[in-house]
């Protein structure tokens, strides 16, 4: 099974990956080619196996429900493109 | 002094017949002398690398010296750190700070190690070349004109042409044993969860593990007890009992079990990487050891599988670089989603993109289960095989790489090849299984070849031990790379 070019728009829009028209073929072409290699593992029969999400099937360690970050947003924002007020700016989202 | 090991600069600083102030000249004078050539570093700090030399040294002389104290050495770029920037090798954090330290870079620091600076590597670690990188490619010092490997493969690098004695790496799918590998040095890749990942820039989180490239396996000890430790900050940091890494350097090699897997002595590896490895398999022979034809049925499934998993887990992390809180941001933005999708198509390069795009429709609707699902699944069946494996022998011994270094740009051009030059590395990451590369010999165009040896869970102590048993009878490990004589 191999993807169309309107697949790779509505991947690369999921993605938010803006795709030139010039380079959409290529990128095409590379997916299938991917795509196809990693294929191999679905011919597999794998009924009944439970799936492994971790090397060591470890359960999620817990913490007692305690503050223990301190605030720390100025410093993290210090690094921001844009930030003004302890906020972070991006284009307008609501008119 | 260039040439010594790790563990032995540590002696001469120790018993003061060196100091770590002229050292760390020494290195960095080397530094300045083959990295235009090499382009092994993104970063180099001169100045604070000098500073924490004297630092060391005054230490030292009070007396509360560490093995690795005073002891230079590198971080990959993916190592978050305050003094330098980091890139990840991208365009995306070209011009990123941190505003704190990774785990691993508080444990050199705080063990009183000199940073000299930050290695260069595949774009996010996706790459086996370190062609991918922003900063541009880095060159073998063994043959400049060919790739060190990667995804750490300035660290591969700076460690070959004696640079700098170790450095930090990080290992995915091979990213530490298949460029130690390719630049003839020593990489460990320790068990899952044994090194915090807290400050490593995440590319997939259930494979991603940090750990070491030196010229000697002892040396990989030293460098493993700094790093190794629990810590609350990474979630899938262990909580174990702290170890010596150093503890079984004389290993009795007589009745050690070794594991030969078939599937990696098969068609399609290099008559001479084959060769030496056999040749190495009969010097363990010859002290006592004996061989076990294992049968790791699945193992050929682990580049599909990992192709899979790992864009997945990396096309989530990767959501993070959205141009708000930190990197690059495209200019001018029209509307939200404009930022967003300029911001990724100009920060990210191909094959960072390419991972992303695979691992954003093997999540997507309709094809979760038949693409991650089933990933996971076979992944348990291919960590069944080495766990099977290991009821009948105590390590496995086989190629790290199918081939010795080649061209820059040779592959680059067809991702799918440079992908199946991972089908040694990745069934142990995915089983999560520590695993150590070390040099065994040359090609016939004078290129180095690895040996990898693979072991259980929480073996690391046993894998060094053999390695450093096999160093002590071989002179691999060395050699000096041509382009870089000492």
């Amino acid at each position: 099974m191999s993807l169309a070019p309107d697949d790779v728009r509505r991947i690369a829009r999921l993605a938010r990956i803006a795709i030139e028209p010039e380079e959409s073929s290529t990128v095409l072409e590379s997916l299938n080619r991917v795509l196809e290699l990693v294929g191999e593992m679905r011919k597999v029969d794998t009924a009944g196996i439970e799936p492994m999400a971790h090397a060591l099937d470890l359960v999620q360690r817990l913490r007692p429900d305690q503050v223990a970050e301190a605030d720390r947003r100025a410093t993290y924002q210090s690094v921001a493109p844009a930030a003004a007020d302890g906020l972070y700016l991006v284009p307008k989202v609501i008119e | 002094m260039l040439d010594a090991t790790l563990a032995e600069l540590s002696g001469a600083l120790s018993s003061r017949k060196l100091s770590s102030v002229e050292l760390t000249r020494a290195c960095l004078e080397r530094i300045a002398r083959h990295d235009r050539q090499l382009n092994a570093f993104i970063e180099v700090g001169e100045a604070q690398a000098l500073e924490a030399a004297q630092r060391a040294d005054q230490r030292i002389a009070a007396g509360r010296g560490e093995p690795l104290t005073g002891i230079p050495i590198a971080h990959k770029d993916i190592f978050c750190t305050r003094r330098f920037r980091t890139t990840c090798g991208s365009r995306m954090l070209e011009n990123y700070t941190s505003p704190y330290d990774a785990h691993v870079v508080e444990r050199f620091d705080q063990a009183g190690a000199v940073v000299v600076g930050k290695c260069n590597m595949d774009e996010f670690a996706m790459g086996s070349s370190s062609e991918t990188s922003h900063f541009g490619p880095v060159r073998n010092p063994w043959d400049p004109q060919r790739v060190p490997g990667g995804s750490s493969g300035g660290s591969a690098a700076a460690v070959a042409a004696r640079l700098v004695p170790g450095a930090t790496g990080t290992d995915t799918g091979g990213s530490i044993r298949q460029p130690a590998a390719l630049s003839g040095v020593c990489g460990l890749k320790p068990t899952y969860g044994v090194v915090s990942r807290y400050g490593m820039v995440a590319f997939a989180s259930s494979l991603d593990q940090a750990g070491c490239l030196a010229r000697s396996a002892e040396d990989l000890a030293l460098m493993l007890n700094v790093m190794a430790g629990f810590d609350p900050r990474d979630s899938t940091s262990l909580e174990r009992p702290k170890e010596d890494y150093g503890r079984s350097l004389g290993l009795q090699l007589k009745g050690l079990r070794i594991g030969l897997p078939k599937q990696y002595f098969v068609q399609g590896v290099d008559p001479d990487v084959r060769r030496a490895v056999e040749e190495s398999v009969r010097w363990f022979e010859s002290q006592g050891a004996s061989k076990v034809e294992v049968d790791l049925p699945n193992a050929a499934l682990g580049v599909p599988v990992y192709y899979v998993i790992a864009p997945a887990e990396a096309s989530s992390n990767l959501a993070r670089f959205d141009g708000v809180r930190y990197g690059h941001r495209a200019a001018d933005p029209a509307d939200l989603m404009d930022l967003y999708c300029r911001t990724r198509a100009e920060g990210f390069g191909a094959e960072v993109k390419r991972r992303i795009l695979v691992g954003t429709y093997v999540l997507s609707h309709g094809y979760y289960d038949a693409y991650y699902l089933q990933a996971q699944k076979v992944r348990r069946l291919i960590a069944a095989d080495f766990a099977r494996a290991f009821e009948r022998c105590d390590l496995l011994l086989g190629p790290v790489a199918p081939s010795t270094a080649f061209p820059i740009g040779d592959k680059a051009q067809d991702p799918v090849q440079m992908y199946l030059g991972d089908i040694f590395t990745v069934p142990t990451s995915l089983a999560g299984l520590p695993c150590l590369s070390i040099p065994c010999g040359f090609d016939g165009k004078g290129l180095p070849i690895g040996l990898q040896l693979m072991g259980n869970y929480f073996s690391e102590a046993q894998l060094l031990g053999a390695a450093h048993r096999y160093q002590q009878a071989t002179d691999w490990h060395r050699r000096v790379p041509r382009a870089t004589p000492l």
